[in-house]
């Protein structure tokens, strides 16, 4: 990075955050610029498996929110994150949506092998978290080898929220909170998962920004973060 | 082992769709843009030059925008998409065919632009002595212009070809990423990347890499002056 920040300019601390995160966090950032004045957010929102990625091949990244465990995990493994800073931050449901329009909605997950269910979109297993938790649950219930051909695959989660909302496809899995920010679309249900919905963050390693990641790390367990969060309609972790 | 054979085979799978799906743009563009530009060249019409730059746009328009008016278009939603459904229960969007239109608007203007740079070089004493001895103005064009102006026009063809085949925007946002559908090389490359799978990604951008490159190294050998003697 460069070095030409002079004293009295503003640490931009870079934020790598799972792209359900992006409307709450977009919220949170100006709320935490005002309580630290030295510092500037600065957000990059993806998949959560792209993020690692980003962080492993050397991206100048200080902070990661991911929207899953595994994710997380995979990155301590890899040393990419400070183990001390990891956190549970907010959680999360998986949710079944269908176009706002939908001449019906299923009432189980089983209603998806039916004919008028010709496209399922879903987070990409390899890189989305959103499509990991799904794929787990479908396997689960003996459903994912008979749905893997109506299934289209989602770079991110609001990818597949966005095609659900346009009506391409007649049915999505996303989280509970995209949901809820698309007035185009449905829930048709809450789709339990095995393990409840986690997002952990974490400093990342090669920070330059040490003090100020902490303090963000900070803040986003604190009462104004939660607070909006939860207006997303996040839970409690 | 197994996984990584089995990623092995679905690099070929995405090398052979790709191909499909960059040879039919280029077949749609080859008769369209062929003709469109032999009648830009020939014909005075109102609004002509106007209409070149509205043709050529697709070249120069970032591809999500084009890709988004495509979704737009041919979606649910879409005047074109509905009308296809309602009469032919076609949908386009997550379809190979619909990868295919994107390619084919992406790569357009540069068939269009050599096919019309060609034939508006020609030299026009060859047609004309054709005319004065009554030949039909169709065996006037493929016997005379067409081969004249194929030069020109085959060297955007491969230009065309590789512009399709490198299609990415348009393609994810349209087509999706499905893969043996609509998941060609360059989205391949992209998810391999996404997921940390590098030994395939490495593989594909390889395989891509030689693509373009035996692409480009044909059309440079067919450019025009290259080749070209005055005896």
């Amino acid at each position: 990075m460069t070095n030409y920040a002079r004293a009295e300019s503003p640490v931009v601390l870079t934020v790598s955050a799972a792209s359900s995160l992006t409307n709450a966090f977009k919220e949170i950032a100006p709320v935490f610029e005002q309580q630290n004045k030295t510092i500037k957010i600065q957000f990059n929102f993806a998949a959560s498996g792209q993020l690692l990625q980003q962080i492993a091949k050397g991206a100048p990244v200080d902070v990661l929110a991911s929207a899953d465990q595994e994710t997380m995990d995979m990155a301590q493994d890899k040393s990419l994150i400070d183990v001390g800073s990891r956190r549970n931050f907010t959680a999360n449901t998986l949710v079944l949506v269908v176009p706002k329009n939908a001449k019906q909605v299923p009432l189980g997950l089983s209603d998806l092998l039916k004919k008028n269910y010709q496209r399922v979109v879903i987070g990409l297993p390899a890189s989305v978290p959103v499509g990991r938790y799904t794929q787990h649950v479908l396997e689960k219930h003996h459903l994912w080898q008979m749905l893997e051909p109506k299934v289209i695959g989602a770079q991110n989660v609001r990818q597949a929220l966005d095609y659900v909302a346009r009506g391409e496809v007649d049915a999505g899995f996303v989280y509970a909170t995209d949901a809820l920010i698309s007035p185009q679309v449905q829930v048709a249900f809450t789709v339990p998962t095995d393990k409840k919905i986690l997002y952990p963050i974490a400093m990342v390693r090669t920070s330059a920004h040490e003090k100020e990641a902490r303090q963000f790390l900070a803040f986003m367990n604190g009462t104004l973060a939660q607070a909006i969060l939860s207006k997303y309609g996040f839970g409690k972790p | 082992m197994d996984l990584e054979s089995l990623k092995m085979s679905e690099a070929w799978i995405a090398l052979r769709l790709t191909l499909l799906v960059a040879g039919c743009a280029t077949l749609i563009n080859l008769i369209l843009g062929v003709g469109i530009a032999y009648l830009f060249s020939r014909k005075k019409f109102w609004g002509k030059e106007v209409l070149d730059a509205f043709l050529t746009l697709p070249m120069v328009m970032p591809p999500t925008v084009l890709g988004y008016y495509l979704l737009v278009l041919l979606g649910q939603q879409g005047v074109i998409g509905q009308f296809l459904k309602s009469h032919w229960g076609i949908q386009l969007i997550f379809t190979w065919q619909g990868a295919v239109i994107a390619a084919a608007i992406v790569s357009f203007p540069l068939i269009f632009k050599a096919a019309r740079a060609a034939f508006e070089s020609l030299e026009a004493q060859y047609e004309q002595a054709a005319q004065v001895l009554r030949v039909s103005d169709t065996a006037i064009f493929f016997r005379i212009t067409l081969p004249l102006a194929w030069r020109g026009i085959l060297a955007g063809l491969l230009l065309a070809f590789a512009r399709a085949a490198g299609e990415f925007g348009a393609t994810l946002m349209v087509a999706g990423s499905i893969p043996g559908q609509t998941q060609t090389l360059s989205i391949a490359v992209y998810e391999a990347v996404q997921a940390g799978q590098d030994d395939t990604a490495n593989f594909l951008v390889l395989l891509t890499s030689i693509v373009c490159m035996s692409v480009l190294w044909v059309s440079g050998r067919l450019m025009p002056g290259r080749v070209v003697r005055q005896d």
